[in-house]
């Protein structure tokens, strides 16, 4: 494992902003993972740090296949992380709306353009993403439909969906959507969870991976089968949402099979304890989203449900 | 008569509502509308004063209505009470989610009802503030894309510059682009800074929204005189000036200057070290219509916007006044 800062600005009061990957195997450039990009974004970061431990690990028994070679970049966004603040510190920015970046544009455009210079010379690309709702998503696979996706590559991770999306205008400048506009063939993984860290579901992401590049001849590794992944569209998670605000109680986990009329949560109102409404499954399906914080709003999605495959 | 656009329960005894005011003359409107639309990002204040002074002057004189006023000074009510850019809870940009969807999430839905309310108006004003950040010369930026229906309509607004620019996809989730795609020319005005109130560039603004709206037949009183904005089509005419090192910049020259190439515009300097970082001076000669307003710099920030080939006809409009 080497380890190199690939990105670096100078700070004033703070000390340098860095951005650091951790290379494994020497040879064509063939996966890069990045981690964080926002800071909030502990459970990113938390499986970076599982698969660089998982790769020094198979790099010392020689199970990285020669010629080829891995990087890993934990966290893109460290500034941020460690003052608990979403996006850029000073201007609120997003790094993961500033791609392909600009390196004589603003900060976080080149950061964006320095952290691409590297990772679009990969083969393949994976981020770990996050949802801009707090909730906890069933494990997937996400991928832009840019003409570029292959859906039966995303299938080698073995998770248990594999989720096409319509790119929307703001999408056009994530991570995601310009590695494939430089074909790289990209995957976004989302795991159960963002700021909170679940420990299994992180092990479960990293599997995948592992998965993935024993099929792909990267390394030589026998692990886990996983699923044989269900491929659906972003329209097919369809949403149950709040019709009142009030104190949010989910009755359902994500990944768990619903049946129709099954209760799914309950909304109290806030003052009074008593309910305001009871959310029912439309349909039977399995829970893609579930939303985990104390209180709704009204009119949000609270739920995500997939319906249940036709045979 | 003040009128709720959208309204949505909150969790703790409280209801969000997107509030206008409408103004209409007692007798019937001619049927030509125009809408004054601000707020959107909570950190810019600079159309409150702008709404709130054509509201005024209109009541002082209500006999040379014709049409409607429409007023929506706040379409992110949450963002400007909690002096937070984006929706509060969030951190959405609001500006970023046009058109919105009906059956979307709370702001989906908000975003849908604020166009379906918009959408009809003769024209819209949709004013800004830049951000907390820069100050700007009174200005409107046209998506090169609605060039035909905005450019003679922009030249009545009274502002100091026309800004043609290139599309962009990711401005295509705008209010502005949203309207303008549906048949609703609308002019997206920036001037002043954000988080505080320039009444001079308000009454501005705000003559030039009556001229606009004498030329639509909304108004039939008086009207201000307007300047003949400074126009740029041509991405080559603007620098942008970034910060070469992270510091504390101190400007030198203020926005509107006219400057030559190699003067200072201002310096980066490190308080900690007592040593002046850097000097940063105009690439070229032109008219400085941004500066940087908020002293603390990454590398990489906005420090000025600077305009080419237009120093003449600057001089000639503005530097005589």
């Amino acid at each position: 494992m080497e380890r190199k800062i690939l990105f670096e600005i100078k700070g004033l009061y703070r000390d340098d902003f860095r951005v650091t990957g951790f290379s494994f195997g020497q040879g064509e450039k063939t996966l890069c993972v990045v981690g964080s990009t926002r800071g909030n974004e502990n459970q990113q970061l938390f499986c970076c740090s599982q698969l660089i431990r998982r790769l020094s690990e198979l790099e010392e028994k020689g199970k990285i296949t020669p010629g080829v070679e891995i990087l890993v970049i934990p966290c893109a966004n460290p500034y941020s992380m460690n003052i608990k603040k979403r996006f850029w510190s000073i201007d609120n920015t997003d790094i993961n709306r500033m791609f392909p970046g600009y390196e004589k544009g603003e900060t976080t455009q080149r950061i964006a353009a320095g952290i691409f210079e590297v990772v679009k010379e990969y083969q393949y690309g994976i981020q770990f993403a996050s949802f801009y709702m707090p909730g906890a998503f069933v494990p997937h696979v996400r991928m832009m439909k840019t003409g570029y996706e292959d859906v039966t590559l995303a299938q080698k991770f073995g998770l248990s969906y594999v989720v096409r999306h319509t790119p929307r205008p703001f999408d056009t400048t994530t991570l995601n959507y310009n590695w494939q506009i430089w074909e790289t063939q990209a995957f976004s993984i989302y795991t159960t969870n963002t700021a909170k860290v679940d420990m299994e579901s992180a092990r479960q992401a990293v599997e995948a991976i592992l998965n993935f590049m024993s099929w792909q001849g990267m390394i030589r590794y026998r692990g886990h089968e996983g699923y044989v992944s269900r491929v659906i569209d972003s329209d097919d998670m369809i949403p149950v949402r709040a019709d009142h605000a009030g104190f949010f109680e989910a009755h359902v986990s994500a990944g768990e099979e619903v049946s129709t009329g099954q209760l799914l949560a309950r909304i109290y109102d806030p003052y009074l304890g008593t309910m305001r409404s009871a959310l029912y499954a439309p349909f039977h399906g399995t829970v893609a989203f579930v939303h985990d914080e104390a209180m709704t709003y009204e009119a949000t999605a609270v739920l995500k449900l997939i319906r249940e495959e036709e045979w | 008569m003040i009128k709720t656009v959208a309204e949505v329960g909150f969790p703790v005894d409280e209801i969000l509502r997107i509030q206008k005011q409408r103004l209409e003359p007692a007798d019937g409107a001619s049927g030509k509308r125009i809408s004054i639309v601000t707020g959107i990002h909570g950190d810019e204040l600079e159309g409150q004063y702008v709404c709130y002074e054509v509201a005024r002057r209109v009541g002082e004189h209500p006999e040379f209505l014709r049409g409607i006023v429409d007023i929506y000074p706040a379409l992110n009510p949450f963002g400007i009470d909690s002096v937070t850019r984006g929706i509060p809870a969030f951190d959405l940009d609001m500006n970023r989610i046009f058109p919105g969807r009906e059956d979307g999430d709370m702001n989906e839905y908000v975003a849908s009802r604020i166009i379906e309310d918009l959408e009809g108006s003769d024209l819209c004003l949709d004013i800004h503030a830049s951000n907390i950040y820069l100050t700007e010369v009174p200005q409107i930026r046209i998506n090169e894309e609605h060039t035909n229906s905005l450019l003679d309509l922009g030249k009545l607004a009274n502002v100091d510059f026309l800004w043609v620019h290139s599309n962009s996809t990711v401005l295509s989730s705008t209010l502005a682009y949203s309207l303008n795609s549906r048949k609703v020319p609308t002019l997206v005005v920036e001037m002043g800074v954000g988080m505080r109130i320039s009444r001079e560039y308000g009454e501005q603004l705000t003559d030039g929204i009556f001229r606009l709206m004498a030329h639509l037949g909304i108004w039939e009183g008086p009207t201000a005189m307007v300047r003949q904005p400074i126009i740029s089509a041509d991405p080559n005419e603007v620098e942008f000036l970034n910060a070469p090192v992270s510091g504390i910049f101190m400007k030198t020259r203020s926005h509107g200057a006219l400057v030559k190439k190699g003067m200072e515009i201002g310096q980066i300097v490190d308080p900690l070290k007592g040593i002046c970082l850097c000097s940063v001076t105009a690439p070229a000669d032109g008219w400085l219509f941004t500066i940087r307003e908020y002293p603390v710099v990454d590398e990489g920030s906005l420090l000025a916007r600077i305009l080419k080939g237009h120093d003449a006809e600057v001089q000639e409009k503005y530097q005589k006044e």
